[in-house]
């Protein structure tokens, strides 16, 4: 199974920042190793954020985005205590969900 | 004569002038000064948590093949405590009648404990693209548990001595095709090498950005790597040959450089270019 996410949720004002931090190779499938074999691709393609039980967030994500990622985004109408599910499918599809509870 | 006066008067004054000046640590740079907030955006999120974890993981519940966990290593401050003990080293471990390194008390407790095989370990010491050993976690979460803390590498031993000595000799040896020593780069102040300012890394208020940083997660390539993967490629830059893994010249160049740096505050696992 994939490594886990770290996920960090706090309140700002009046709206959650959330940060997540991704484990991933994100391999392109353009490169080369030293024996000059293609690199097959791995990368994450599809990603949902829900908060509270409400889904916020349900995005695609391709080969420009680099090895071990992390994305930030701002929620309005969360409160503390909610709690953050972050999902993502890779194109093997291996699969990792990890959760967090937002602070206030 | 009156004029002469002045003009002597003059110069001494100026000789002041260039003494005081040359006392002051240089300025930074516009450059470095971009270089640092770049930095402290990205720390913000540092994928070396990622590998963190993994570490944590690895001291908390990986056992040896007799049951035995790290819980029974000693870094210096006691069986298990990891607290702290990262800014605590190098230091003299009676156990192994040696000065050792927090990496080499790492692959020496995972050698010991878990089982691990030092000649596997030697054969793949540092991290690329596709592999990260596990000491390599290990010890990166062993330094996040020193975030935030002073630096205090001890020199009381005869041997902590010793090897603070032989460091400093080793900084200042010249050698190589080049005729280079660490201090050909690091023993003035106001170097560079192309944009990058280079610290001078006899001054304590310096030699802290040697160890700040590391270990550190390169973003070229999206690798972590340890202070000993640092000191290879010094070595390399040196075109000097290159050390063996965790041998006491290397232990010997961090404990003289740690010392060196003692009172000032480490911030944890870094992130590079």
């Amino acid at each position: 199974m994939a490594d886990p996410m770290k996920i960090r949720a706090q309140m700002k004002g009046d709206s959650a920042e959330i940060r997540v931090l991704m484990n991933h190779p994100m391999e392109t499938g353009q490169r080369k190793d030293n024996a000059g074999n293609t690199v097959p691709a791995h990368y994450i393609q599809a990603i949902t954020v829900d908060v509270g039980g409400k889904r916020v967030i349900q995005g695609q994500a391709a080969t420009s985005i680099s090895r071990n990622p992390v994305f930030g985004f701002r929620v309005k109408g969360a409160k503390a205590g909610d709690k953050v599910v972050i999902h993502w499918v890779d194109n093997k599809g291996e699969s990792r969900t990890d959760e967090a509870t937002i602070s206030g | 004569m009156k004029h002469r006066l002045s003009m002597l008067m003059a110069a001494t004054v100026m000789a002041a002038a260039c003494a005081a000046y040359a006392q002051q640590p240089p300025a930074k740079s516009a450059i470095t000064e971009e270089f640092e907030k770049f930095r402290e955006v990205l720390e913000e999120d540092n994928p070396a948590e990622l590998f963190e974890a993994k570490g944590e993981d690895i001291w908390k519940h990986a056992k040896g093949p007799d049951g035995a966990t790290m819980a029974q290593c000693d870094l210096g401050l006691g069986a298990g405590v990891v607290k702290g003990a990262y800014v605590r080293m190098p230091r003299y471990f009676a156990d192994v009648d040696q000065v050792m390194d927090a990496e080499r008390r790492v692959v020496h407790c995972m050698v010991k404990y878990l089982g691990y095989k030092e000649a596997d370990i030697r054969k793949q010491p540092f991290s690329n693209d596709r592999v990260t050993p596990d000491h390599v976690s290990v010890v990166t979460w062993v330094a996040g548990q020193s975030r935030d803390m002073k630096i205090a590498a001890p020199r009381k031993h005869p041997k902590e001595i010793e090897a603070y000595n032989i460091g400093k000799e080793i900084f200042a040896y010249r050698a190589g095709a080049y005729d280079f020593s660490c201090a050909t780069c690091h023993g003035a102040d106001g170097k560079r090498i192309r944009t990058q300012d280079l610290p001078n890394l006899r001054r304590p208020e310096e030699a802290i950005r040697a160890y700040q940083g590391w270990p550190g997660y390169r973003m070229t390539g999206g690798f972590m790597l340890t202070q000993q993967w640092r000191m290879n490629d010094c070595f390399r830059q040196q075109r000097f040959p290159e050390p063996t893994y965790l041998s006491d010249s290397i232990t010997a160049l961090l404990t003289y450089m740690t010392v060196t740096a003692n009172g000032q505050v480490y911030k944890g696992p870094g992130i590079k270019r």
